[in-house]
C-alpha cells in the first residue's frame, strides 16, 4: 500500500492504538471460543448449529455492508444456491463426501456472487440493493421451478455422510465441532480481509467513495471481489445448514431471507466483526422462545418493533452499544 | 431404533407436540384453534392415560421446514416428546416426517395436502390424517364432469404443487369423457387475477377449475365473482378450499362453488356436537383439519390405552387395527402407508338466501366412498406396500 504521507508519531501512536485493541481482541475471540466449545455440553447441539450457520452468513453479509458500505438486498440467492447445490449433490451420488458437497455448494454461490457483481456494481446505494434483490428473485423463481429443487417441498432427507471418510457427522457432537471449525474457518477470514490493506481499501470506500477513487484505486474492482468473498461465505453458510439440518428448502431463497440477515447484522452492529454473530444469535434465539409461547402469533410484529427501535436509537448495534460503553468508562 | 414394543410408557408420560402455522397463511385452518381441538381431546381423558400424564407442547413452524425441522429434533432428542400432531405446510410434513423416522418417534399430519406424504415420502413413523390432493381433484373433477360439465379450463399456480393439482384433475377429466380445452399457468403469489378469469371466461368452458390454493384461490375466486362468471354460467371448482376461506369470502362471493372436503361441521349430529363445544372454546366453526387433529389424537390415546405403550410402532399398530368411528368419520381405517381412508364429500356453497347464519356454508352434494376417494394401494409408490 502506498501511504507514506503520516508524519511519524501520528503513524506510531496509532500502531499502539492498533495493538492493544488486537489483544482485546484476541482475549475476546479466546473467551468466545472456549464458551463455544463447552456450549453443546449445556446446551442443544442442533440449535447451536443453527445459531452458527447464521452466524457465518451475517458474517459474511456485514463484510459488503459493515466495511464495504454495499447494502446487498440478494443474499438469500447465495445462501440457496449453497443449499440447494450441497444438497442435490449429496442426495444424487451417494459416494461423495461431505466436504467436496460443501466446496461445491460454495463453489457455485461464488460464481453466482461474481455475476450478481458484475451487474449490480454499476449503480450504488437503493439501485444497488434493488438489483440485488431483482436478481434474486430471478434465482427464487429458477428454484421454484427447477425440478431438481422439488419445488415447494425442498429437498429432504439428505445423507450428513461422514467428515473425510472418518468422522461420522450423524452424531450431533461430531457435526457441531465440524460446524464450529468452519464458522471460525470463516470468521477468522473475515477478520483477516478487514485488517488486510485490502480491507483498509474497504473502509475507505465505505467511508468517501470519490476520495478512493482519485487516491487511484480501482474501486469497483475492490467492490467485485468483496461481494464474491461475502456471496461465497454466504454460500457456505447454506451449504453447512444444509448439512447440519439434511434439508434445503425455498425458505433460504426467499427474500425475507435477505431481510433477515440484514436484521441480524444491524441489530448485533454493522462494522463490528462480533455484531453479526451476537446479531444472529439473538434473532434465531428470539425466534425460537417466542414460538415456544403464547407469542407465537406476535413473532413477526415484535421483530419489526426491535428493527425500527434498533434504527431509530441505537444504530451501532448490540455490540456497537457494548464498545462505546467501554470506552466511555473503561477506556 | 424403533426396537421391540415395550409395554410400557417412556418418562412416565405421554408427550404429545403440536406443530403448525400459528402466525402465517395457514393459521386460520389449523394454528391456535388446532391447539385447542388437541387440548380438547386431551382433556376428554382427563389429562391422563393409564394412569400417566398426557402433557402438551406445541410451536409456531412460521410455515418453514428449517424451523419445524429443528423444533421437531429437539422435541424428540431433548425433550421426550412421544408424537407429533399439527403439521400443516407440506414441506414441513415431509420434512418432520423424515426425522420421525430417524429417532422412531410417531407423526400424525392433519393439515397438509400433497398426497406424496404417504406415497414417495411414506416412513413407517407417520399417518396422513385427513385429506389429501388425490380426492381432492378426485372428487370435485369426476363429479362435476358427470353432472355434465365436460369442457374444462385450468387455472394453475406455477409451481410444483399447482402442477400435481392440474395433472390430476386432467387425469381424472380425461377419465371421465371430459375435455381440457385450455390452461393457464399465475405466477405464484398473484394478488390479480383478472387477466386470468377474463380468458378463462373467454374460453368458453363449462367449467373452470383453480389449481392452487390459500390466497391465490380466494382473490380468483372474489375477481371471478366481481365479473360475474358463476352468473354466466361457468362452473367455479375449487380444488382446495376451507371452510375458513369461504367464510372468509362470504356467501355472496363464493356461492355455487364445489369442493371436496373431508369433514362439514353441520353434516351429522356428532359433528354438529363436537362442532358446538370447539365454537364455545374458540367462537368459530371448526374446519376439516381441527377436527382432524381432535379425532386422531383420540385415536392416539386410545391406542396408547390399549397397547399399555407410547412406542411408534405398536401405537401405530394398533392404530391401524382399530377402525374409526367417531365425529369425523364413518369406518375411517388407517391403511399400510399410514394414509387414513376415509368418506369424502363433494360440498357446494351455498347461496346468500339459503345461509341461515355466516357458518351455514355447504350444501353436502354428494358422499364419496373411501375406496373411490383415495389413491389405492395398488398404485401405491410407497416401499411400506410396494416391498410386501
Amino acid at each position: 500500500m502506498s501511504n507514506s504521507v503520516n508524519p511519524a508519531d501520528i503513524h506510531k501512536t496509532m500502531l499502539d492504538q492498533q495493538k492493544s485493541e488486537h489483544r482485546r481482541r484476541l482475549i475476546l475471540n479466546l473467551v468466545l471460543l472456549a464458551l463455544l466449545m463447552v456450549a453443546p455440553m449445556v446446551m442443544y447441539p442442533v440449535f447451536l448449529m443453527k445459531i452458527l450457520c447464521f452466524a457465518l452468513f451475517a458474517v459474511a453479509f456485514n463484510l459488503l455492508l459493515g466495511f464495504t458500505g454495499l447494502l446487498s438486498f440478494g443474499h438469500a440467492a447465495f445462501l440457496a444456491s449453497g443449499a440447494y447445490t450441497t444438497g442435490y449433490l449429496l442426495t444424487t451420488f451417494s459416494g461423495l463426501s461431505t466436504e467436496l458437497g460443501i466446496i461445491a455448494g460454495t463453489l457455485v454461490a461464488t460464481l453466482l456472487g461474481l455475476g450478481f457483481a458484475l451487474v449490480a456494481i454499476r449503480r450504488q446505494g437503493i439501485y444497488f440493493a434493488m438489483i440485488t434483490l431483482a436478481l434474486s428473485q430471478l434465482v427464487f423463481f429458477f428454484f421454484v421451478q427447477s425440478s431438481f429443487t422439488g419445488g415447494e417441498d425442498g429437498l429432504h432427507g439428505i445423507p450428513r455422510g461422514q467428515f473425510l471418510g472418518l468422522i461420522d457427522l450423524n452424531d450431533n457432537l461430531n457435526m457441531y465441532y465440524f460446524v464450529l471449525a468452519v464458522f471460525l474457518a470463516g470468521y477468522l477470514l473475515v477478520q483477516r480481509i478487514v485488517d488486510s490493506p485490502y480491507g483498509q481499501v474497504l473502509k475507505a470506500i465505505k467511508q468517501n467513495e470519490p476520495r478512493a477513487i482519485s487516491l487511484g484505486y480501482n474501486v469497483n474492482r475492490y467492490k467485485i471481489i468483496a461481494f464474491v468473498i461475502s456471496a461465497g461465505l454466504a454460500g457456505l453458510a447454506g451449504s453447512m445448514k444444509t448439512v447440519v439440518f439434511q434439508l434445503a428448502s425455498l425458505n433460504d431463497a426467499h427474500w425475507h431471507m435477505s431481510g433477515e440477515v440484514i436484521l441480524m447484522t444491524l441489530l448485533g452492529g454493522t462494522g463490528t466483526l462480533l455484531g453479526p454473530v451476537v446479531g444472529a444469535a439473538f434473532v434465531v434465539n428470539l425466534e425460537y422462545q417466542l414460538s415456544q409461547g403464547p407469542l407465537a402469533d406476535w413473532v413477526d410484529a415484535i421483530l419489526g418493533t426491535i428493527f425500527v427501535l434498533t434504527v431509530l436509537m441505537f444504530q451501532s448495534g448490540i455490540v456497537g452499544q457494548v464498545q462505546k460503553f467501554m470506552k466511555k468508562n473503561i477506556g | 431404533m424403533a426396537g421391540a414394543a415395550q409395554a410400557e410408557i417412556s418418562n412416565d408420560m405421554v408427550k404429545i407436540g403440536y406443530l403448525a402455522d400459528m402466525s402465517g397463511t395457514y393459521r386460520d385452518l389449523a394454528g391456535p384453534n388446532g391447539l385447542i381441538a388437541l387440548e380438547m381431546a386431551v382433556a376428554d381423558f382427563g389429562g391422563q392415560v393409564n394412569g400417566k400424564n398426557i402433557e402438551i407442547v406445541s410451536a409456531d413452524d412460521r410455515n418453514s421446514p428449517d424451523v419445524a425441522s429443528s423444533t421437531a429434533r429437539r422435541w424428540v432428542e431433548n425433550d421426550n416428546v412421544d408424537m407429533i400432531a399439527g403439521l400443516v405446510a407440506s414441506s414441513v410434513s415431509i420434512a418432520v416426517s423424515d426425522i420421525l423416522e430417524e429417532s422412531g418417534k410417531l407423526g400424525i399430519v392433519s393439515g397438509s395436502a400433497a398426497s406424496s406424504i404417504t406415497n414417495e415420502h411414506c416412513t413407517p413413523n407417520h399417518i396422513h390424517y385427513v385429506y389429501d390432493t388425490y380426492p381432492l381433484a378426485n372428487g370435485t373433477a369426476s363429479a362435476i364432469v358427470k353432472e355434465g360439465g365436460k369442457t374444462w379450463f385450468i387455472l394453475t399456480a406455477d409451481y410444483a404443487f399447482g402442477h400435481a393439482l392440474e395433472a390430476d384433475v386432467t387425469r381424472v377429466v380425461e377419465a371421465n369423457g371430459g375435455e381440457v380445452i385450455g390452461t393457464i399457468r399465475h405466477p405464484f403469489p398473484t394478488p390479480d387475477f383478472s387477466s386470468f378469469i377474463l380468458q378463462a371466461q373467454g374460453s368458453g368452458a363449462d367449467v373452470v377449475a383453480l389449481a392452487n390454493a390459500g390466497a391465490d384461490t380466494t382473490n380468483a375466486i372474489t375477481t371471478a365473482g366481481e365479473f360475474g362468471l358463476t352468473q354466466s354460467g361457468q362452473t367455479l371448482a375449487a380444488l382446495l378450499l376451507f371452510l375458513t376461506d369461504v367464510h372468509a369470502l362470504g356467501a355472496e362471493a363464493a356461492q355455487g362453488i364445489q369442493l371436496t372436503t373431508g369433514w362439514y361441521w353441520d353434516m351429522n349430529a356428532d359433528a354438529r356436537a363436537w362442532s358446538d363445544r370447539f365454537m364455545e372454546e374458540t367462537g368459530v366453526r371448526p374446519t376439516m383439519v381441527h377436527a382432524g387433529i381432535y379425532s386422531s389424537t383420540i385415536q392416539y390415546l386410545n391406542a396408547v390405552k390399549a397397547t399399555g405403550s407410547d412406542e411408534a410402532q405398536a401405537v401405530r399398530k394398533q392404530m391401524i387395527a382399530t377402525p374409526i368411528n367417531d365425529m369425523f368419520a364413518t369406518n375411517g381405517r388407517i391403511r399400510e402407508d399410514g394414509r387414513m381412508v376415509h368418506d369424502m364429500y363433494l360440498a357446494q356453497v351455498k347461496t346468500p338466501a339459503e345461509s341461515t347464519n355466516e357458518w351455514d356454508l355447504y350444501n353436502i352434494v354428494r358422499t364419496i366412498p373411501a375406496e373411490e376417494a383415495f389413491r389405492p394401494l395398488s398404485e401405491s409408490q410407497c416401499p411400506l406396500v410396494t416391498s410386501k
